[in-house]
């Protein structure tokens, strides 16, 4: 195996694991408590295939490195998730612009590896693609509810859509540009249905896959690693 | 004397206690070879924090059974599917009062129906309930609120 591969499963581990911990933090504090349950269910999904996609990115690096490992003692440079879901959670309609724009994402992404060479990443995918159709619905359903709304919920929910939007452009670089234009499709269908206008593409911040990120992920990073820092090789 | 395989199928799911890790599905093979036992299962959910506890689980039995030499091994292909709930785990649910899934080719088609009352006069609150694999509902009927194993 290539270092090549162990960059890219590390990269979509990573994208779970970072979206996992932000989702995490609506436990307790979501809109209501139906809401609240399916933050943390979303959040839980994502870490699961985080856990499985690190594994195996430790394999494949061959150094020994566990899925905590990986987790817990990397910095901020090391991390090579997409810049998007780093992003702080702002208010409601940008965690589910985030969400509605990294799941649409992720469900064409494991669709695709679901039949792809690797039988490892195959079966990872094939298991995470069920789950990601979920998040797919739940996001696109609040984008509509939102966008569809009163004038003060259309407002918020198209200022999310145009703040995260620059930020999708990293999704597609390298292997996954191909998978642009049926996103495009799927968003577009939800954009319209919602009422919102999809932003005119411009700036693209991007490096996320380079370890460069912005300051919000080292704010996470610091309160997810905190106590495995402090009592390294704590167990529960 | 029971089998080890019998051993293991008993073993409950520790979030749904009425239904039996055979029952739901998640156990795919349990093979006896020179006193080594290897079980074989598959997560219903990739985030599922109680598979751990089953792992636990199945070793407990398997000793209880006679057999201390356990391997539990996790495989992700094929992915699980409500389709591989037994009817008889089926019937335990909705004994239990949650919902059990429709088969997957007729999921669009039917109505859920309370398990409560029976009533198919229901509507869904929520896609995620209190636990990754139900989503929450209520009856219109009888006005209880129930959980559904998603259809997956």
């Amino acid at each position: 195996m290539s270092d090549g591969d162990f960059e890219r499963v590390l990269g979509l581990g990573d994208d779970a694991l970072i979206a996992a911990q932000r989702l995490g933090e609506w436990c307790s504090r979501a809109p209501e408590m139906e809401e609240d349950i399916a933050l943390a269910n979303i959040a839980l999904d994502q870490l699961g295939v985080a856990r499985m996609l690190l594994t195996y990115a430790g394999e494949l690096e061959g150094r020994g490195r566990d899925e905590d490992d990986l987790a817990f003692l990397r910095d901020d440079r090391e991390f090579r998730n997409v810049q998007l879901v780093e992003l702080d959670n702002g208010d409601f309609a940008v965690t589910m612009a985030k969400l509605l724009f990294l799941s649409v994402y992720q469900h064409l992404l494991y669709d695709a590896l679901a039949s792809g060479i690797d039988p490892r990443l195959a079966g990872i995918a094939g298991k995470a693609r069920k789950e990601s159709a979920y998040h797919v619905d739940h996001s696109a359903l609040w984008a509509v509810r939102l966008g569809d709304g009163t004038a003060q919920s259309h407002a918020r929910m198209q200022a999310a859509v145009d703040a995260v939007w620059p930020y999708t452009h990293e999704l597609f670089e390298g292997q996954a540009a191909p998978l642009r234009g049926q996103w495009l499709v799927h968003v577009d269908k939800v954009l319209a249905e919602a009422t919102l206008t999809r932003p005119a593409d411009g700036w693209a911040p991007g490096g996320g896959r380079r370890g460069v990120h912005t300051e919000a992920l080292s704010r996470l990073l610091a309160d997810m690693q905190v106590l495995h820092r402090a009592h390294p090789g704590a167990t529960w | 004397m029971v089998t080890v395989r019998e051993a293991v199928s008993a073993v409950r799911d520790p979030e749904i206690r009425v239904i039996t890790i055979a029952e739901l599905g998640i156990l795919r093979d349990v093979t006896l070879v020179d006193g080594h036992v290897t079980v074989t299962i598959t997560p219903t959910y990739s985030g599922c924090p109680a598979m751990d506890v089953i792992r636990q689980d199945i070793v407990a039995a398997a000793h209880d059974a006679g057999y201390d030499d356990v391997d539990v091994r996790t495989v992700l292909a094929e992915p699980w599917s409500t389709d591989w709930i037994s009817d008889e785990g089926r019937a335990k649910l909705a004994a239990a009062g949650i919902a059990p899934p429709s088969k997957r080719a007729a999921a669009l088609t039917l109505s859920v129906r309370c398990p409560l009352c029976g009533s198919p006069d229901t509507e869904q609150l929520s896609r995620f309930g209190s636990t990754a694999c139900k989503s929450l509902w209520r009856c219109r009927a009888c006005r209880e609120p129930f959980d559904l194993v998603k259809t997956i």
